[in-house]
């Protein structure tokens, strides 16, 4: 790659002096400079402190939810290091009022909405892919069209009401289950399959259809996982088209609720979780819980969507 | 044409130029002498495949266009477009009347813009060098890994954490407060707000926006680099003559795109927040358009609201491309 501590093949450093470089760090890597003792401890400062900027919020969210109510009031809301684990707040969330009914809300958009915009986004991809097939020109500019302009707020909301998708979970998931951008990703990745494939086998009598399933996608599967995840992540965070398109607070997403209950700090009653009033934990403690479970399944699939985004990233932005 | 003639005369092998875009197309090559009607019979199967997903973009992108000429009607929901009166231009005189609400917006939409090119844009470039510069692959992947994790958080949830975090009763006035400091003020705010969404804006993407920085660092012809070294270049001199102009061509580019989202700043980052610091500092072009539409009734100013904005971010892509091909780069398309 670009710079390495072992003196490798490649290049070759200029001659030093043996004084100036005691173990076996390099001055020149690659005709590059290493950097003295002062500029590394100022990188190691600057990296560090904004890794902490991003890991310490999240261990304060996670340890005021799981921290006992009393440490939460004697802390005045907020708690680094527990002393005691109390689950008391998840399962409040959990006992199916509102937080665990927009619980599903999500997990069932996520869910379906992936599945159809990953079906979606293959088959575009794959026909578009099919050059000089009829139409295909045609259908490719529109989508590369597509790209540079969105019809804007209001028109989107008035066809969506058109549709009578209002209040339909729908809503969230079919006005954006294609995206464009996606789609370019996809097809310049079957566009760049080895074409003697194919060719031989139509040649033994495979239809379209067989072509695809059968040779197009799981050959591809390493660019569907980043593009669903991609999909999969953009369903979860979702959050102005539910404000938008849905008004009943019994079909709302995780997202909602957390600006409702967390964002505008609006009280959560032990009656919209459904449990006893006198078993209600501290309000941030609910509060942080919710968070937790809004951020934990973007955790968890963050290290299978890292392993690929730069690979798959990158086909799409710099091919495109 | 049997059907393995057929098969070969469309799966050709590519010309490079060709696989190099989608407008490739070989010009040298033979049209089938098909009329088009059996060419659609014979590529039924394609544009089958290819249906579902073309109906929702034409549906929600291009149909959707058309729902604009509400900003010629005194729109109401009740009647629908096809009942509701048409009344020429009058939605648009907000536009010139000097509405305060309307110029407001417009205000902040520049002040925000302008924070953004100036302190978020150039953020990812600085920290894309630092990585590029780290020495060990190891370290650098786990910062890439730390630092690209905001990105993937929804806004609500970077705005909840900032409010734990910085809120009269989060983590840092806490701790203020538990050693005798004077608490600090930022949430809610007007007077931090702009500073405050700069900031999440930057935790948020930085990191994230480095990954095409860091590809384009990372196919900077290393020879460049031996070769001033030779001539006795410091690192600073190399970083100026080499890696900057290496990096020239994706900068113009996201600086193009980013000028055609001038007019659009953050809008669920804006809405989640108006309520706590007030409209005055944090209404924008499309908080404006959704506050006057959907909350407030408006549709039609909305429209006509919503429809300039778009018309201008578009002319303002269009031109920018153009202005970049005039100074010899190559911009984000070519037609």
């Amino acid at each position: 790659m670009t710079v390495t501590e072992e003196p490798g093949s490649g290049t070759v450093a200029p001659a030093e002096p043996a004084s100036r470089a005691p173990r076996r760090r390099r001055a020149v890597v690659d005709g590059v400079a290493m950097p003295g003792p002062a500029e590394r401890t100022a990188k190691a400062v600057v990296l560090t402190v904004a890794c902490a900027l991003v890991v310490l919020p999240f261990v304060g969210i996670v340890s005021t939810s799981l921290a006992t109510p009393e440490q939460v009031t004697r802390a005045g809301g907020f708690v680094l290091l527990p002393t005691g684990i109390d689950l008391s707040a998840y399962r409040m969330i959990f006992a199916g009022g509102v937080v665990s009914q927009a619980l599903w809300v999500s997990v069932f958009v996520t869910a379906v909405g992936t599945a159809v915009s990953l079906a979606l986004t293959t088959t575009l991809g794959w026909a578009l892919s099919r050059r000089g097939a009829f139409g295909v020109r045609a259908m490719l500019l529109l989508v590369l069209v597509s790209l540079l302009f969105n019809p804007g707020m209001i028109p989107s909301y008035l066809v969506v009401q058109r549709l009578g998708l209002l209040d339909s979970l729908w809503a969230l998931i079919i006005p954006t289950s294609v995206s464009a951008f996606n789609v370019v990703v996809v097809r310049a990745f079957f566009v760049q399959l080895p074409h003697e494939i194919i060719d031989s086998a139509r040649i033994d009598g495979a239809t379209e259809w067989q072509l695809f399933r059968r040779i197009g996608l799981p050959l591809s599967k390493p660019v569907l996982a980043v593009v669903g995840l991609f999909y999969g992540v953009g369903y979860w965070n979702a959050f102005f088209s539910a404000l938008l398109y849905i008004s009943d607070a019994a079909k709302w997403p995780l997202q909602l609720v957390l600006r409702t209950y967390v964002v505008d700090g609006t009280q959560l009653g032990s009656q919209d979780l459904g449990i006893d009033a006198a078993a209600l934990p501290p309000q941030t403690s609910l509060q942080m819980a919710i968070l937790v479970v809004s951020v934990v399944p973007v955790l968890l699939v963050y290290p299978f969507l890292q392993r690929h985004f730069a690979k798959g990233m990158l086909t799409g932005a710099i091919k495109g | 044409m049997t059907a393995v003639e057929e098969a070969g005369a469309r799966h050709r092998p590519r010309t490079p130029a060709e696989a190099d875009g989608p407008r490739g197309a070989d010009p040298g090559a033979p049209r089938p002498p098909l009329p088009w009607y059996r060419r659609m019979a014979r590529d039924r199967a394609v544009l089958l495949l290819a249906l579902p997903a073309m109906a929702v973009i034409v549906v929600f992108q291009y149909l959707a266009l058309g729902g604009n000429v509400i900003a010629f009607q005194d729109y109401q929901p009740y009647l629908g477009i096809g009942r509701s009166l048409w009344v020429g231009l009058e939605n648009f005189s907000i536009l010139v009347s000097g509405d305060p609400e309307f110029l407001g917006a417009l205000r902040n939409t520049l002040i925000i813009t302008l924070l953004q090119t100036v302190l978020v844009f150039p953020a990812p470039i600085v920290l894309a060098l630092l990585l590029h510069s780290l020495v060990s692959n190891r370290v650098r992947q786990w910062v890439q890994s730390v630092l690209y994790l905001p990105h993937f958080l929804s806004w609500v949830i970077v705005v909840a954490v900032f409010q734990q975090v910085l809120g009269g009763a989060g983590m840092i006035n806490n701790f203020l407060r538990a050693h005798g400091w004077q608490p600090i003020d930022v949430i809610g705010n007007a007077d931090a707000f702009y500073a405050l969404i700069t900031s999440q804006v930057i935790w948020k993407d930085t990191g994230w926006a480095t990954i095409l920085f860091l590809a384009v660092l990372a196919g900077i012809d290393k020879s460049l680099y031996e070769a001033s070294a030779v001539d006795g270049a410091t690192r600073w001199r190399q970083t100026w003559h080499i890696t900057l102009p290496g990096m020239r061509p994706i900068i113009v580019m996201l600086l193009i795109l980013k000028l055609g989202d001038s007019l659009s700043v953050g809008f669920e980052q804006l809405l989640l927040q108006q309520d706590a610091v007030g409209l005055g500092v944090s209404q924008v072009l499309d908080t404006y358009v959704y506050n006057q539409g959907v909350v407030g009734g408006y549709w039609g100013v909305a429209a006509a609201v919503g429809l300039v904005k778009g018309v201008i971010g578009l002319v303002l892509v269009l031109v920018a491309n153009k202005v970049a091909h005039a100074f010899g780069e190559e911009g984000v398309y070519r037609a």
